[in-house]
């Protein structure tokens, strides 16, 4: 198996323009994009134990260079959030090459990761873990009213940094709900229980790839993960569907299309009843 | 027209809102301050950010930021070079100092400067000018 350093060098002579992947600058971890084979840089990248959303790194980097083509190191949970967000049009996956790594078992244990490894594993040894639910099964213990409670109680350490929606690969929105004065009085702390954790609960819905990043960010250790995964399981339950796992098949929560194609859709499904 | 020449770093710093010292990483596309990351491995931190950490670098591209020193001049602020500032500003402190003591001027630190600078700016009122009249913007 060849190490971070040599598949750089590789992609970066074999036809990416760059590669954006991790590098240890003086004993911090940082994600570095990579765009020379003969880089100094080179010497720095380094796998690490900090995540980044590289995912949504690579939005901006696709979008300012249209011409460009890189390669991306990915752990399991940026893999998946690149396939969602091709499937909601935000990166192209033609111009992308990504380079697989997995999470060691400490790391996936400590994140309570359900698929801690990508599809093509380049780096690493590929380990089963059992997904977290410690958080659902306490919340599912208690009655409905409690279960509110519970909630707002977790809610209220909230200081409304937006770190949660700032950190997710899988929010890109240019208007974001969450700064809409109509829906998220401003300069309310903590923020309205519960319309502003249900908005964003519900974007995430038949999105959220379950990378855990939210919660790692939030300064309040609010268990975010845990709804949105609950959220998750609802979707695959009810509409199987789980966000990151098949490259064709899209969300039936999609709504993206002009007007026409909803209205021709909902003739469809008249017409059908 | 020519490609883009592929430029994106991050550069870690220290957040300059407050006195706690969060850790951001400040993303540069090309010649532009584009964004900020928390530092997920910074001692203090720990990968968290509040929301005037996550927007440190809105301020660095604003057209409102001054960029040059400016002296009022017959009740009009008009640029100038530092020396020229701050010989106003030495006059001024003199003129102050003279004519009503000391205690007639007061000195306003910033949590946006570095500890060595406060450190600097109060010295600088107790011991040069003679005034304990020291306050910060800290109080957060």
């Amino acid at each position: 198996m060849s190490d971070l350093k040599t598949i750089v060098r590789e992609k970066l002579t074999g036809g990416a323009d760059a590669f954006l992947c991790l590098k240890n600058e003086e004993g911090t971890t940082l994600p570095a994009l990579i765009t020379d084979a003969d880089s100094p840089e080179l010497e720095l990248v380094e796998v690490g134990d900090s995540r980044y959303p590289l995912g949504k790194i690579l939005i901006n980097l696709l979008r300012e260079y249209p011409d460009k083509r890189f390669a991306v190191l990915v752990r399991g949970c940026d893999e998946r959030a690149l396939i969602e967000l091709s499937k909601l049009e935000q990166v192209d996956l033609d111009r992308l090459v990504m380079v697989g790594m997995a999470c060691s078992a400490e790391e996936a244990a400590a994140c309570g990761c359900p698929r801690p490894y990508p599809g093509d594993v380049a780096l690493g040894e590929k380990v089963e873990a059992a997904p977290g639910r410690e958080v659902i099964e306490e919340v599912e213990s208690l009655a409905g009213a409690d279960r509110m409670e519970w909630w707002k109680k977790q809610f209220s350490r909230c200081i409304k940094c937006y770190g949660c929606r700032n950190i997710c690969p899988m929010c890109f929105c240019k208007d974001c709900a969450l700064e809409d004065p109509h829906l998220v009085e401003p300069g309310v702390i903590p923020p309205e229980f519960p319309s502003f954790h249900i908005i964003r609960a519900l974007d995430m819905t038949g999105r959220c790839i379950d990378c855990g990043l939210c919660e790692e960010a939030c300064p309040a250790d609010i268990p975010l993960r845990s709804l949105y995964r609950k959220m998750q399981d609802i979707m695959e339950d009810k509409l199987e569907y789980r966000a990151g796992e098949s490259v064709e098949e899209k969300s039936p929560l999609s709504f993206l299309g002009t007007e026409h194609d909803i209205e021709k859709l909902e003739q469809e499904e008249r017409h059908g009843r | 027209m020519a490609d883009k020449e592929l430029s994106y770093r991050l550069v870690p710093s220290t957040c300059v809102y407050c006195g706690t010292g969060c850790g951001v990483l400040l993303e540069v596309m090309g010649d532009r301050l584009t964004g900020t990351l928390p530092q997920k491995d910074h001692p203090v931190s720990k990968g968290t950010l509040c929301i005037k950490g996550w927007s440190v670098h809105e301020f660095v591209h604003s057209d409102r930021r001054l960029t040059a020193p400016m002296v009022r001049t017959g009740g009009v602020l008009v640029e100038t070079d530092w020396e020229t500032a701050l010989a106003a500003v030495a006059d001024g402190l003199a003129k102050a100092k003279g004519a009503h003591g000391p205690d007639s001027v007061g000195f306003f630190a910033s949590a946006r400067c570095t500890n060595e600078d406060n450190y600097l700016l109060q010295k600088f009122a107790r011991a040069v000018v003679g005034t304990n009249n020291v306050d910060h913007c800290a109080r957060l």
